[in-house]
């Protein structure tokens, strides 16, 4: 306990490290995988711009990135990281990579929660003379919005665990402090507590987000 | 018909792809529809009916075949044209189709927006709209607080908003009780005669084609089998597949199996007579069944009204013998009352 709060400021980086990392990867890939789940949906055959050569195209591809674990990720996406961000190390390396990643699994979401919006509330918007562009912000996002949000909420969770595993690339946070200070040292109340805070840390999320789609749902 | 249809079909097909084949939903159908009536498009599930109605505002695009709009030809324009003259067009649908995430009156200012109005505008023509359909109380209420009645009246407040001449109606009352039906059909009705929108009502349902329509339309296997004024096919269907619709919305002749279960207590000849718009018409039918002295034995049938005039038939069992029967039967004839013995 002496060498946590020894090491207390170190944690409180850790706390505002891991934070970076998800706020910033949950913007980046919220709103990637938006764009892309926005796609898969809308260009499967029979859907508002169905065309099926795109979509089975977009279907391939976050089938095959989704699998990866992310720790192969981070070292198949490197050459990338390095020519976007300059280095291959580091916070901004691993928001990098997490965001890509959670852009895929973001995309699935997305689609899963497009498709339970009736499909006649589309129509009535195509029947009044709107576009597809405009269906997409004025109906699709407000109709799904609900389950978005709980989707969302969900991938917050993911991208916390992710964030921990970002540690191992020097990626700092939680998780890296938890290993380093904790479990290498045998210090497992220092695992403790920053387990306790991961935990206090995805509690919020997911109140918040409950909190935020009873709204949209209104619930 | 002239030229001065709103709604013209001329040969349109529609043939989808699909893993069990191709499958013909319309199949060479040609319709025109006049400036301010209300046509009703009637045939069972399946009949291509939705497709049809689908076809006027170019949701779908026929596989053949051209669709007119007034002078304004539907399956020539570009997509972004056709959203143009979608503008002008009203459609509500069987389960409403509202959206979840607006009120009823976002709903109803979602087409004015479509349309580039400015939110003063929006809010002053959702009002009118909202008061128009009998809601302005609710303007706030989300669908889910409504109940079918009304949110189908938001439906026709938000089909109506841009001021459209012609209002589809894809089974708009199937999914709602009896008394709502009619409140709903009534306010159709006010749509057509105050506002002068043409209608096209597609509907397997009796009582909103005797509520509203003028002309009935009527499909079986992707064709307009028969059309014509409302009496006309409902009193005198002269193909097969209007006549087998007609008789089982009307229900005023007994079906086989019906006719099987009676024949058990009533093993004398059977007889159905059909309607006329004869004065005091049941007493000429029992009187010449008595002038030969045949008993007549009221056991099936059925008189409703459409457009003010009788339609139905009634089946009756005839006691006597052959000739006297036969005889009491040409007599109805010579009445011009049309009849078929049940055999």
């Amino acid at each position: 306990m002496d060498f946590f709060l020894s090491n207390i400021d170190v944690f409180v980086t850790a706390i505002g490290q891991t934070l970076y990392m998800v706020v910033i990867s949950i913007l980046i890939a919220g709103i990637l995988g938006l764009a892309l789940g926005i796609g898969l949906y809308v260009t499967r055959p029979g859907n508002l711009l169905g065309n099926r050569v795109t979509f089975t195209v977009l279907n391939v591809v976050v089938n095959i990135v989704r699998p990866i674990p992310f720790v192969i990720f981070i070292a198949a996406v490197s050459p990338l990281t390095s020519a976007v961000v300059g280095t291959t190390i580091g916070p901004n390396a691993a928001t990098f990579a997490l965001s890509l990643a959670a852009a895929f699994a973001v995309s699935r979401i997305v689609e899963q929660s497009l498709v339970g919006i009736e499909p006649g509330v589309i129509e009535a918007a195509r029947a009044v003379g709107a576009g597809p562009i405009r269906i997409i912000f004025t109906v699709l996002i407000p109709e799904g919005l609900g389950p978005l949000i709980l989707g969302y909420t969900f991938i917050f969770v993911g991208i916390v665990d992710m964030s921990a595993q970002a540690g191992l690339i020097g990626g700092g946070g939680l998780g890296d402090f938890a290993v380093t200070y904790g479990s290498q040292r045998y210090n497992w109340p220092v695992v403790y507590i920053t387990v306790a805070t991961i935990i206090v840390l995805v509690q919020l999320g997911q109140f918040g987000g409950n909190a935020l789609a009873r709204r949209a749902l209104r619930r | 018909m002239t030229g001065e249809a709103l709604v013209r079909l001329e040969g349109v097909s529609k043939v989808y792809d699909t893993p069990a084949g191709r499958r013909t939903a319309v199949d060479d159908v040609s319709l025109e529809v006049q400036a301010g009536e209300i046509l009703g498009v009637i045939g069972y599930s399946g009949a291509g009916k939705s497709t049809l109605v689908r076809l006027v505002n170019a949701l779908e695009l026929p596989t053949s075949g051209r669709v007119f709009i007034g002078a304004q030809e539907l399956t020539a324009l570009s997509e972004r044209d056709r959203r143009g003259v979608r503008q002008g067009i009203g459609m509500i649908f069987q389960q409403f189709n509202l959206f979840r995430s607006r009120t009823v009156a976002g709903n109803v200012a979602y087409p004015l927006r479509v349309a580039g109005l400015g939110k003063a505008e929006r809010d002053a023509r959702t009002a009118e709209l909202l008061d128009f359909v009998g809601l302005l109380d609710r303007a706030h209420s989300y669908p889910e607080q409504l109940s079918g009645g009304q949110k189908q009246r938001v439906g026709i407040a938000r089909a109506l908003a841009t001021n459209p001449r012609l209002l589809l109606a894809d089974e708009a009352t199937s999914a709602l009780d009896p008394e709502t039906t009619a409140d709903v059909l009534a306010l159709l009705k006010r749509v057509n005669r105050d506002l002068g929108v043409t209608i096209i009502v597609i509907t397997h349902e009796m009582d909103a084609i005797r509520a509203i329509a003028d002309r009935v339309a009527v499909m079986d296997g992707g064709r307009i089998v028969e059309s014509g004024p409302v009496y006309d096919v409902f009193a005198k269907p002269t193909t097969p597949a209007a006549a087998r619709f007609v008789r089982s919305v009307l229900q005023d002749r007994p079906s086989p199996e019906t006719l099987e279960r009676l024949r058990q207590s009533h093993p004398g000849r059977i007889a159905t007579v059909q309607v006329a718009e004869i004065p005091g018409f049941i007493g000429v039918v029992t009187s010449a069944f008595a002038e030969h002295g045949v008993t007549a034995d009221l056991i099936f049938g059925g008189i409703s009204e459409l457009q003010q005039r009788p339609v139905g038939a009634l089946t009756y069992e005839l006691a006597g013998d052959d000739a006297a029967i036969d005889a009491a039967l040409d007599g109805l004839s010579a009445r011009g009352i049309d009849w078929n013995e049940e055999r």
